[in-house]
């Protein structure tokens, strides 16, 4: 009977446990800034490398190390830097700038998503406190961040030290692969270049909350994958995790 | 505009402010979102789609040494729990090493 109580008991035990987690209010604290840092070590190494490779190719197209280390500093996102390297050409037209800020707006498409997601966690907090911390948003401080938010943490310090820290290092070191090119390896060579989907799968597993939850997330691989057979670019992640909320959103708890 | 600024910091200041836009609108447009029962689901349920979305393609395309190293990184995370440095480390040099050999 005790058994059985306690298995009655069990599911609304985790509900409000998970109810109180969601009404504890988020907050800013130091200790939180270091051990948001802290959380971004294992992402350090491959930031390192993309780094490095993304200065010998700035390089390569003509940019001025000035140049390089401003686009890292005040764009901050690997990828879009990349795909906007691809169409950088010659002297630059007005037509040409507008169709790179375009290309970088469609191949970061997907932060609008993950910031969406923090707002469950950062909506509390006064907007001018959230919005300068959320402009430090990439594909890693937004992993460490809602890893840890999805651990139960509510401390906003976390998203802000792992974004500064990983900000830190992508303006520090585009220096060196900028200036000795020739010097940097090539990323697959170590794996490098799947660092994202290695990175992601470790958090995926911490993120973790049943089969029930994980239906939505399904849904959101098989329409990726079939979008990243029709269309170009980085549109399948957008469209997958889209559609998979949705299907989420429609299962009852 | 080009005028009045070189073309390369016209570009990266157009980059930066069209990167800011997808940083902030969508934490901004939830804020305008009643957060009814459905629409929490849907936020819960979005890292987890966001990030299956993004690993199912690229290890598609990347073959047999990305879907070796997610495999790794999968197994050592459940032996490891909670290291995710050395499931990633184990993850990346499993890529590594299927590269090397050929695969």
């Amino acid at each position: 009977m005790a058994l059985f109580a306690s298995a009655r008991t069990s599911p609304d035990h985790i509900m409000t446990t998970s109810a109180q987690q969601r009404a504890k209010a988020p907050y800013w604290s130091w200790p939180g800034l270091i051990e948001g840092a802290r959380l971004s070590v294992p992402l350090l190494p491959g930031m390192v490398v993309f780094a490095a490779a993304f200065g010998t190719i700035a390089a390569q197209k003509g940019l001025t190390l000035f140049e390089t280390v401003l686009m890292n500093a005040i764009v901050f996102a690997g990828a879009a830097q990349l795909v906007a390297m691809e169409i950088w050409s010659g002297p630059l037209s007005f037509g040409t700038i507008i169709s790179i800020a375009v290309v970088t707006a469609v191949v970061n498409a997907r932060f609008v998503l993950m910031t969406a997601s923090l707002r469950p966690w950062l909506g509390p907090l006064p907007a001018w406190q959230v919005y300068p911390a959320l402009l430090l948003t990439t594909d890693a401080t937004w992993i460490v961040g809602i890893r840890y938010h999805a651990s139960g943490g509510t401390d906003a310090s976390i998203y802000l030290g792992a974004g500064l820290a990983l900000w830190a290092l992508w303006v520090v070191t585009v220096i060196p692969g900028y200036l000795l090119g020739a010097v940097v390896v090539d990323p697959a060579r170590f794996g490098f270049d799947l660092m994202l989907p290695i990175f992601f799968m470790a958090m995926l597993v911490q993120l973790w909350r049943g089969p029930r939850r994980s239906i939505g997330w399904a849904v959101a691989g098989g329409v990726a994958l079939v979008a990243s057979w029709l269309l170009p670019g980085w549109w399948f992640i957008v469209i997958g995790a889209v559609v998979g909320s949705i299907a989420g959103g429609f299962i009852d708890d | 505009m080009t005028d009045l600024v070189s073309g390369p910091i016209a570009a990266i200041v157009a980059m930066t402010l069209s990167t800011y836009l997808t940083r902030v609108s969508g934490y901004w447009l939830m804020g305008h979102v009643p957060m009814t029962a459905r629409v929490r689901r849907m936020l819960e349920t979005l890292p987890g789609a966001i990030v299956v979305a993004a690993i199912v393609p690229i290890v598609a395309r990347s073959g047999a040494p990305g879907l070796i190293g997610v495999g790794v990184t999968f197994v050592a995370m459940l032996l490891l729990r909670r290291n995710e440095f050395a499931a990633v480390a184990l993850g990346l040099t499993a890529v590594a090493l299927s590269r090397a050999g050929g695969l």
